[in-house]
């Protein structure tokens, strides 16, 4: 079986440009020599501070940036090939699920608009069958139908949510993105979230690459983690046994910060 | 799949908001005037072809210069003859059709530059803002003079001068907000859902950019009508015998002294259009922008209004605990009455203990922590019960000016994002030293070493460097320490923090946590601490109490709440946290959740 997303020594680099006047500009490597592979059918979570690269890795692989060196290949095609197709080539196969739901819904479009766009640009459906569509796509993320017609701003942050994994699914991917995901939403709308996020992989056999600093959520939906430090992908391995004997310094340093609810019920702390 | 929809379902308010536009614009009584007097005027200047009037071409020697209110000429006639009136109203029509035009053709031409320019970014936004700030550097009536000097005169050249004159200002409007929208998430997912460049720019941005084209053309649609009148007036505009108020001014010039109503009757007419244009325009301007909307323009009130219905004493228990808040209600004024946001919550802080006030988003929480200090943003909050009493005083029963002391000194509080409670024009040395010198008679070097000494204290390498750092030089940890060494500036019993790790990656949020224990055990703090996060509260809290819809659900010491939870609601929300060690059990976990009875996570 082939792997859904492959990178080989990929990497990143901003900046260090010539400009005009004042010489080159500062560099800064977002993202060094990373190499990963999310198998088809799996959760790869990717763990790390902010400013650890891990949005910068996630846009290269969507499409939204172009990597500065290394390799890609998405789906078993080779991102160069990708390029070559045009836009809507990366958009079939791969999409991407941001953390802020509401600002990355156009506050001026109803849903319908919204998710009109992937499935008449990526899917070429015809007016009837985008319809049918929608309806269906409004069932699985379990939102009501008459959504439709409404704007972004009426819907809480769950509801928008799961109005942008449906824009995701539109599209008919066979591997999504998932960017902090339930990060800016409430710790019971997050759960529900969490849990259709697992039961969408089931139904339609898509692998996620999971981007999360929370590792308890991170623990609870992924196969494998990946932790990035600083560009790098410092440690990989199944989640369970990361978690238990993590390797670098930094992982177990990431594990042992989390705040932990049993740290209360020991109830042996000095007051 | 048969997982019930948590959140409430929205209600349909398009109609609303819609209405409001134009209700807020006939509200503002400036405005409405404006658009009454622009109305009327446009309404002559249509009709000019089918009212009564003379030929205002047509030139009668022996009749010139009749004075005002002559017979069958109202408003008399030039040195021609002609009749002024007839002028006025064909003038103002050729003069309101130009400046119109030309406000439609700079406000065409300059979005699409600034579309282009801020969506393309980089070099081409470069190159092409260059050439726009070469074109503001000239004067504007020298350049239109420039211009119309090349084309040669008449009135469609002049409309294309100052078309071209104005192209800047709505090219870089336009710019600096589709620069901020095409870095928005929502451009890049438009790109994921397969649009071209051109369909993101047509369907997601120029939809949002649309109500600052609209602002920006109402705000220079009289500028542009005036500066018309300026070349014509000039002889550049329009050509004799055609009459445009510019044109008019112009000929009554040379007569100012024996014939002034002559060029006072178009004076007075464009004074009207530009002045009724302008205010319309600033009217349409305060009721589309979305921040004047929202208040903004209203300064808030120095301390929230307090309109208390029931007062409760201060019992025993109150009066021997740093902080205790006694059935507070606070509301929010809406159009459809108050909304109460907190409702009857009671809770007290012993010195030296640490109190988590956990909830969702819309529970009440950061609303209850603003309003102890009265710091509830007041219109639209209003403080409508209850009592919060420091040191056995009701602070709502204090001058303004006490409530003013008590606030950063024997109070203080943490904010979420030190980015956006620090100034980022000061160094956080003087931030600090100016919180000192808030409350404390002592000179500015002295602040000074006291900042350094509290940048110390907050665990700060280098304090004496880093005192002199802007808030962007430090990383999101460094800087929520600066923020709680101005907390600690004077010396307070009682901190307020509202989530103050929230904004902060784990390894980070750790040591802060670390820091706000140390600090509270050697200074013997109290603590309220408000956070979303179960972890948060299990490290650092002794009793916690669950809020939910602006009540307190449970409370509790923080082992007892957490391990042993009574009230569903908390008992949900605990189950609803992962917890290390668990893995994918977490989510089987979830799917055996009972149904929540009533809509919980809403209002995020």
């Amino acid at each position: 079986m082939t792997d859904a997303i492959s990178v080989k020594n990929l990497s990143k680099t901003f900046g260090g440009e010539w400009s005009l006047f004042g010489g080159r500009s500062h560099e800064v490597k977002a993202v060094r020599d990373v190499t990963l592979s999310v198998k088809q059918g799996e959760t790869l979570a990717l763990v790390g501070e902010s400013g650890s690269g891990k949005s910068t890795l996630a846009r290269m692989i969507v499409g939204l940036d172009v990597p500065t060196s290394g390799e890609m290949r998405i789906a078993g095609k080779d991102a160069r090939a990708l390029w070559a197709e045009g836009p809507q080539a990366f958009g079939r196969v791969i999409q991407y699920v941001f953390q802020d739901p509401v600002a990355s819904l156009n506050p001026r479009k109803t849903v319908t608009a919204i998710l009109d766009a992937p499935l008449r640009l990526l899917r070429g459906y015809d007016q009837r069958r985008r319809q049918v569509r929608m309806r269906e796509l409004m069932e699985a993320v379990q939102m009501p139908a008459d959504s439709l017609g409404r704007y972004p701003h009426e819907f809480s942050g769950g509801q928008a949510q799961r109005i942008a994994i449906a824009r995701a699914l539109a599209a008919e991917p066979r591997i999504m993105v998932l960017d902090e995901p339930v990060s800016a939403l409430d710790v019971s709308v997050q759960a529900q979230v969490l849990l259709l996020l697992e039961d969408l992989r089931r139904e339609f056999d898509l692998s996620y690459l999971f981007i999360s600093h929370d590792l308890a959520v991170v623990e609870s939906i992924s196969d494998r983690v990946a932790v990035m430090f600083f560009g790098e992908v410092v440690e990989t391995g199944a989640a369970e046994q990361l978690f238990r004997s993590p390797r670098h310094e930094y992982t177990k340093r990431l594990i042992a910060s989390a705040p932990r609810l049993e740290t209360a019920l020991g109830a042996t702390r000095g007051a | 799949m048969s997982v019930p929809i948590l959140e409430a379902t929205p209600t349909p308010e398009p109609m609303i908001t819609r209405q409001t536009t134009w209700r807020l614009l006939m509200n503002n009584r400036l405005a409405a005037a404006g658009f009454y007097v622009i109305a009327l005027v446009v309404l002559i200047a249509l009709l000019a072809p089918l009212l009564p009037l003379h030929d205002p071409d047509v030139t009668d020697p022996a009749d010139r210069l009749l004075p005002v209110f002559s017979e069958s000429h109202i408003l008399g006639t030039d040195h021609l003859g002609r009749d002024v009136l007839a002028r006025l109203v064909w003038g103002t029509r050729i003069s309101l059709l130009v400046g119109i035009s030309a406000a439609l053709m700079a406000a065409f031409f300059g979005s699409l530059i600034g579309l282009v320019a801020g969506y393309a970014g980089g070099r081409t936004d470069n190159l092409i803002m260059r050439g726009i700030d070469m074109l503001m550097a000239f004067p504007y009536i020298l350049l239109a003079l420039a211009i119309v000097a090349v084309l040669g005169p008449g009135l469609l050249n002049a409309l294309y001068a100052i078309a071209v004159v104005n192209i800047p200002f709505f090219a870089r409007n336009v710019r600096g907000i589709a620069l901020g929208l095409s870095h928005r998430e929502f451009v890049d997912a438009a790109r994921l859902s397969g649009k071209s460049h051109t369909a993101i720019v047509a369907t997601e941005i120029l939809p949002n950019v649309l109500p600052v084209i609209v602002i920006t053309m109402s705000t220079t649609v009289g500028w542009m009508i005036l500066e018309t009148a300026g070349l014509s007036f000039l002889g550049l505009g329009a050509q004799p015998p055609q009459a445009d108020l510019g044109s008019m001014l112009g000929q009554g010039r040379a007569l100012l002294f024996t014939a002034p109503m002559i060029s006072v009757v178009p004076g007075v007419m464009v004074f009207l259009i530009v002045m009724s244009i302008n205010l319309l325009g600033d009217g349409v301007r305060d009721a589309l922008d979305p921040r004047l909307r929202a208040g903004a323009l209203t300064r808030p009130m120095p301390v929230t209004r307090i309109d208390r219905e029931n007062v409760p004493a201060p019992d025993e228990m109150a009066r021997a605990s740093a902080l205790a808040v006694t059935e507070l209600e606070t509301s929010f004024e809406t159009a459809g009455g108050r909304e109460p946001a907190v409702k009857g919550v009671s809770f007290s802080l012993r010195k030296g203990e640490c109190l988590g006030l956990v909830g969702e988003s819309g529970s009440g929480k950061s609303v209850t922590a603003l309003s102890v200090l009265g710091l509830v943003a007041s219109p639209p909050g209003v403080i409508t019960g209850g009592a919060v009493t420091i040191e056995g005083r009701d602070v709502f029963s204090l001058r303004e000016t006490e409530i003013g002391s008590l606030r950063g000194g024997k109070v203080a509080y943490i904010f979420q994002d030190p980015l956006t409670t620090l100034h980022p024009l000061f160094t956080v040395g003087e931030q600090v030293a100016e919180a000192i010198r808030a409350h404390q008679p002592v000179g500015r070097a002295q602040a000074q070493a006291k900042a350094v000494d509290l940048l110390r204290t907050v665990r700060i390498p280098d304090p004496e460097q880093r005192a002199s750092a802007y808030p962007h030089e430090l990383s999101g940890g460094q800087r929520q320490r600066v923020g709680i060494a101005m907390a600690l500036a004077n010396e307070p019993d009682i901190i307020i923090a509202d989530e103050p790790t929230t904004a902060l990656d784990v390894t980070v949020q750790a040591e802060i946590l670390r820091l706000l224990q140390v600090l509270r055990q050697e200074r013997g703090l109290a603590l309220l601490f408000i956070t979303h996060d179960f972890g948060v509260v299990a490290e650092i809290c002794d009793r916690v109490a669950v809020m939910r819809r602006g009540e307190i659900v449970e409370a509790g010491d923080t082992a007892a709440v957490l391990g042993n939870p009574q009230h569903p609601y908390t008992k949900r929300l605990i189950a609803c946290v992962p917890k290390p060690g668990q893995g994918r059990r977490f989510l089987e976990a979830i799917r055996r959740l009972p149904a929540e009875e009533a809509a919980g996570g809403s209002g995020s």
